[in-house]
């Protein structure tokens, strides 16, 4: 029990020496509650969030999630009443059911720090990436970095139908999804029989129309889907670069260099990818080697994030069964999302220090 | 110690249970009154008979509690996580089918696949101002499965009976519930999507992995597997 405790003060310890840290950079200490209303989490995730966010109630409030992270009530608080700039540091507990692997902790302290800037993306993006390095330096741990704004840019300026678009854009984070959508609107998988037989007027229904989708729904999608027939599908060649842009995955140099080739034939990327030069160059004026950092262009898209610019993670090489010690991004849609009508460019990160302290002590 | 066996205390389930045993060599029954949920076993000693609802069953195997237990699939994998690591299954019985599924209106004649769900899902969220409501008491498998399956904008709502009856009620858009024969599904105008079999599932005879047992208790296990399997 003793040992317990002290590991417990430990990492208590280890927060906030690392919240002091980030106050030194001019971050503010904010502390946001740990009931979150379950109404905004479940609006931005939808029901998936359920699998990973403990959910409780009261008849008063209704449902009410133990917090899963800290950006959403942060990015909140900020678009509240926040003066800008701003920097914003946090050290506490998180807390994620664990359905599949009991090893994994339910309840667990994130050191965070988020800055809100307009001014100069690249430079916020390399300013938190070298300080959470920083913090990092003596560990045994592997960074990788990435740009989910690079595949939104190449979706985007795909020569296709804008319901296409639309429809790839908000799979972007399920790449299995994903993947299915492009070969459907490229025709590289069979049309079901029974879309063929809808598609010829052949699925009429005699059945009453229950429930709260109106006719006029289903007229609309039905004509969406004949106006998709009739669309040519996305070149094979289109998606033959979106796949090759997928693949990228090298030390930053080598990355970019693909990145530029790349863009030769996909001009729509020019400015994502002019971000991550920009980005690289701030990250290298910042002291960080980036001729050894990692660049994957699909790195983050599975984890059911915000994430809609640079993201970053910093795993421990020798233990891949370890979740990451740090991860962050860019998340300037959430504001959006969460500012109701304003918006402001964010990035931010979060480290555990238990699993900092866990690596240390295995050294 | 003996043996203990954990069988639904009511109705067809009961019934075809005590069958399935019967034509084993192994005869289950009632004691004391129809109320009373206490059991004999005939044909084999050290053994004993636990009543229970079907639903309890899986929390009893995956506690050690009950050695051995019937019960469907559908409740074993939506109570446990990772039930492969608490619970073997011994043999499937060959009753009390019943399909998991996911339904929508007949008349969403635009609607056929996971994929067609999850463009509806879209559009009915942009234009309602929620999600698509899916009504349903299989919480964790209906999730699992739509994610699985890349659906989104969705909401799962829950419903412990007459599931069937939500989207009539506007309480739901679409439904995911148990199907032995598809005619209530009828009946209430809603049609299965093509791909929207969650589970399989039927009544199963399962082993628990973490009951303790003593030497006797091995060896009464394995004569009663021998007459059972």
């Amino acid at each position: 029990m003793s040992t317990q405790i002290n590991a417990r003060a430990q990492k208590l310890a280890k927060a906030t020496a690392l919240r002091r840290f980030f106050e030194g950079q001019g971050a503010t200490p904010v502390e946001p509650p740990i009931l979150q209303p379950a109404d905004t989490l479940l609006d931005l995730y939808g029901e998936d969030i359920r699998a990973r966010a403990y959910v409780t109630s009261d008849a008063l409030r209704g449902e009410q999630m133990l917090r899963p992270d800290f950006t959403v009530p942060v990015v909140e608080m900020h678009m509240r009443d926040g003066a800008e700039p701003a920097r914003y540091t946090y050290a506490g507990e998180v807390f994620r059911r664990q359905e599949h692997d009991p090893k994994r902790a339910n309840e667990f302290l994130q050191v965070g720090y988020e800055v809100f800037d307009r001014h100069d993306p690249a430079g916020a993006d390399a300013e938190v990436f070298a300080l959470f390095a920083q913090t990092l330096k003596d560990l045994p741990l592997r960074a990788v970095t990435g740009d989910i704004g690079v595949l939104m840019a190449a979706v985007n300026g795909l020569d296709t139908t804008a319901p296409r678009k639309q429809a790839l854009m908000r799979h972007i984070w399920r790449p299995r999804r994903f993947r299915k959508l492009l070969d459907r609107f490229a025709r590289r998988t069979p049309v079901p029989a029974t879309r063929t037989a809808l598609l010829a007027g052949q699925a009429a229904s005699t059945a009453p129309l229950i429930g709260l989708r109106t006719k006029a729904e289903i007229d609309a999608r039905v004509a969406a889907l004949q106006e998709d027939a009739a669309a040519p599908p996305i070149a094979a060649a289109q998606v033959d670069l979106i796949e090759a842009l997928l693949d990228v995955r090298e030390v930053m140099p080598d990355a970019l260099s693909q990145l530029h080739d790349l863009a030769i034939d996909m001009p729509q990327i020019n400015v994502a990818v002019e971000r991550v030069v920009a980005r690289e160059a701030a990250l290298r004026a910042r002291g960080v080697d980036t001729g050894d950092l990692m660049f994957e262009t699909s790195h983050g898209r599975s984890s059911m994030e915000y994430y809609d610019g640079f993201v970053f993670e910093f795993r421990a090489q020798a233990r891949p069964e370890l979740p990451s010690v740090a991860t962050g991004g860019r998340y300037d849609a959430l504001t959006r999302e969460l500012g109701r009508g304003d918006a402001i460019p964010a990035v931010g990160g979060v480290i555990r220090p238990g699993l900092m302290l866990e690596l240390e002590a295995a050294r | 110690m003996t043996i203990k066996l954990g069988v639904p205390s009511k109705g067809r389930l009961m019934d075809k249970t005590f069958e399935w045993f019967a034509a084993r060599g192994v005869t289950l029954e009632r004691t004391g009154s129809d109320r009373e949920y206490a059991g004999a076993v005939g044909g084999i000693e050290n053994v004993s008979l636990i009543l229970l609802s079907a639903g309890e069953i899986p929390n009893e195997l995956a506690a050690g509690r009950i050695h051995l237990g019937v019960t469907g699939t559908d409740l074993v994998h939506e109570k446990l996580a990772r039930w492969d690591d608490l619970v073997i299954p011994l043999q499937e019985l060959n009753f009390g089918h019943a399909d998991l599924i996911i339904a929508v209106p007949q008349a969403w004649v635009d609607v056929d696949t996971l994929d067609d769900l999850d463009a509806a899902a879209a559009a009915f969220r942009a234009r309602h101002g929620f999600r698509l409501r899916i009504a349903t008491k299989y919480h964790r498998l209906v999730r699992n499965f739509l994610k699985e399956g890349g659906v989104a904008d969705y909401a799962l709502v829950d419903s412990q009976g007459a599931t069937e009856g939500t989207v009539a009620n506007e309480t739901a858009e679409a439904i995911a519930d148990i199907t032995s024969s598809g005619e209530t599904l009828r009946a209430n105008h809603l049609k299965v999507l093509s791909d929207g079999l969650v589970l399989a599932s039927q009544a199963t005879l399962w082993r628990a992995r973490t009951a303790q047992m003593s030497d006797q208790d091995r060896v009464t296990l394995t004569a009663l597997e021998k007459m059972l399997l």
